[in-house]
């Protein structure tokens, strides 16, 4: 319980503080270059990694394991070039996911 | 009516209207947070509390993930920050939006989600309206459209544990909606190429639990390292075309 709350408070404080960070800081100065080059490219580069990291426990002979996750992966990224609807591509990738976990 | 009443009825119906899209998005992915939660073992009242305080989706996807699988609260808020690093980046470009505002400054970057960021930087403020106050109130939608979702899905998971297993997946479907929103957006293949190299270095090299960090610090490695060369690349596409 304690547990639950003091981590609830550590996030909560984390979050905050990296939204709070850029008014403290840059409220009289411009920001340097180097972080306006990470601030193009972070974004495309956090998502990326956080879309590889569900194949983060991946081992080679439990392959076919990592089916449903790779099938979901790929319908909710092609609904969302084809139609750009966010609910459309979200369900569309959980349903198929849950889908083939309990059919495999 | 005083003119001032009327006023503020239309700057929360304008509020309301331009805060739709969000609705739909919190409330669906807010019931799937709740049901995450209450099926994964944890108590009803974690999704709607860190709706309230949190407030960062994806982080308190991870935050509910690690507390339940009895992870240390250090390894929790070092993933926190890496994960909403990208916070930062948003404030600087809202910088001048939000300096006007006075009381409710604090509120205004204390909400600033992804979500609210897309609005408040894509909209347009309602004629007649202050921008500081309707972004106040735009960004109160959101976060009670978020708690709303969150909420309803913990009573619903409390009321009828039904089988969820692979629900939460709906959390790497919304990854990937918004890699498709970055890659229609960063035509470039720098930050993709990088982040799969240091995917694959972390895979190979650390254990899961330490994957997401490696990752991030690899792919920021490589960036800066190709820094140059990629903007040589690029000056000379440029220069061509």
């Amino acid at each position: 319980m304690s547990r639950l709350l003091f981590g609830i408070l550590a996030m909560t404080i984390v979050t905050v503080f990296t939204r709070a960070i850029p008014f403290i800081v840059f409220s009289k100065r411009d920001p340097p270059k180097l972080l306006i080059f990470l601030e193009a490219y972070l974004p495309p580069v956090l998502m990326t990694i956080l879309v590889l990291s569900t194949f983060k426990s991946f081992k080679i002979d439990e392959a076919y394991s990592q089916i449903p996750a790779l099938a979901g992966i790929i319908i909710s990224g092609a609904l969302h070039f084809w139609r750009r609807n966010v609910l459309l591509s979200i369900a569309g990738g959980t349903v198929l996911f849950m889908l083939l976990s309990r059919l495999l | 009516m005083s003119r001032k009443d009327q006023l503020f009825k239309g700057l929360i119906k304008k509020a309301f209207f331009a805060s739709i899209p969000v609705m739909l998005a919190y409330v669906s992915i807010g019931i799937t947070f709740g049901l995450v939660v209450t099926a994964s073992g944890l108590p009803w009242w974690f999704a709607p509390l860190t709706a309230l305080t949190v407030y960062a989706g994806a982080s308190q996807f991870m935050g509910a993930g690690m507390l339940a699988s009895g992870a240390g609260i250090p390894e929790l808020a070092f993933l926190t920050f890496i994960m909403n690093a990208r916070h930062m980046f948003y404030g600087i470009s809202v910088l001048d939006k939000y300096s006007e505002a006075k009381k409710s400054k604090a509120y205004l970057v204390f909400s600033l989600t992804d979500e609210t960021f897309g609005l408040v930087t894509s909209m347009q403020v309602p004629e007649g309206q202050n921008p500081v106050h309707f972004y106040t109130v735009l960004s109160a939608l959101n976060q009670l459209w978020w708690f709303s979702g969150c909420f309803l899905g913990a009573i619903l998971g409390k009321a009828m544990p039904f089988n969820t297993e692979g629900l939460d997946f709906a959390m790497v479907a919304l990854f990937t909606v918004l890699l498709v929103e970055q890659i229609k957006q960063v035509k470039r293949p720098e930050p993709y190429l990088s982040a799969v190299a240091a995917s694959v270095l972390a895979w190979l090299l650390v254990k899961p639990e330490n994957f997401m960090l490696v990752a991030t610090i690899v792919s920021c490695i490589l960036l800066l390292v190709f820094k140059s060369f990629f903007k040589k690349t690029y000056a000379d596409r440029e220069k061509q075309e």
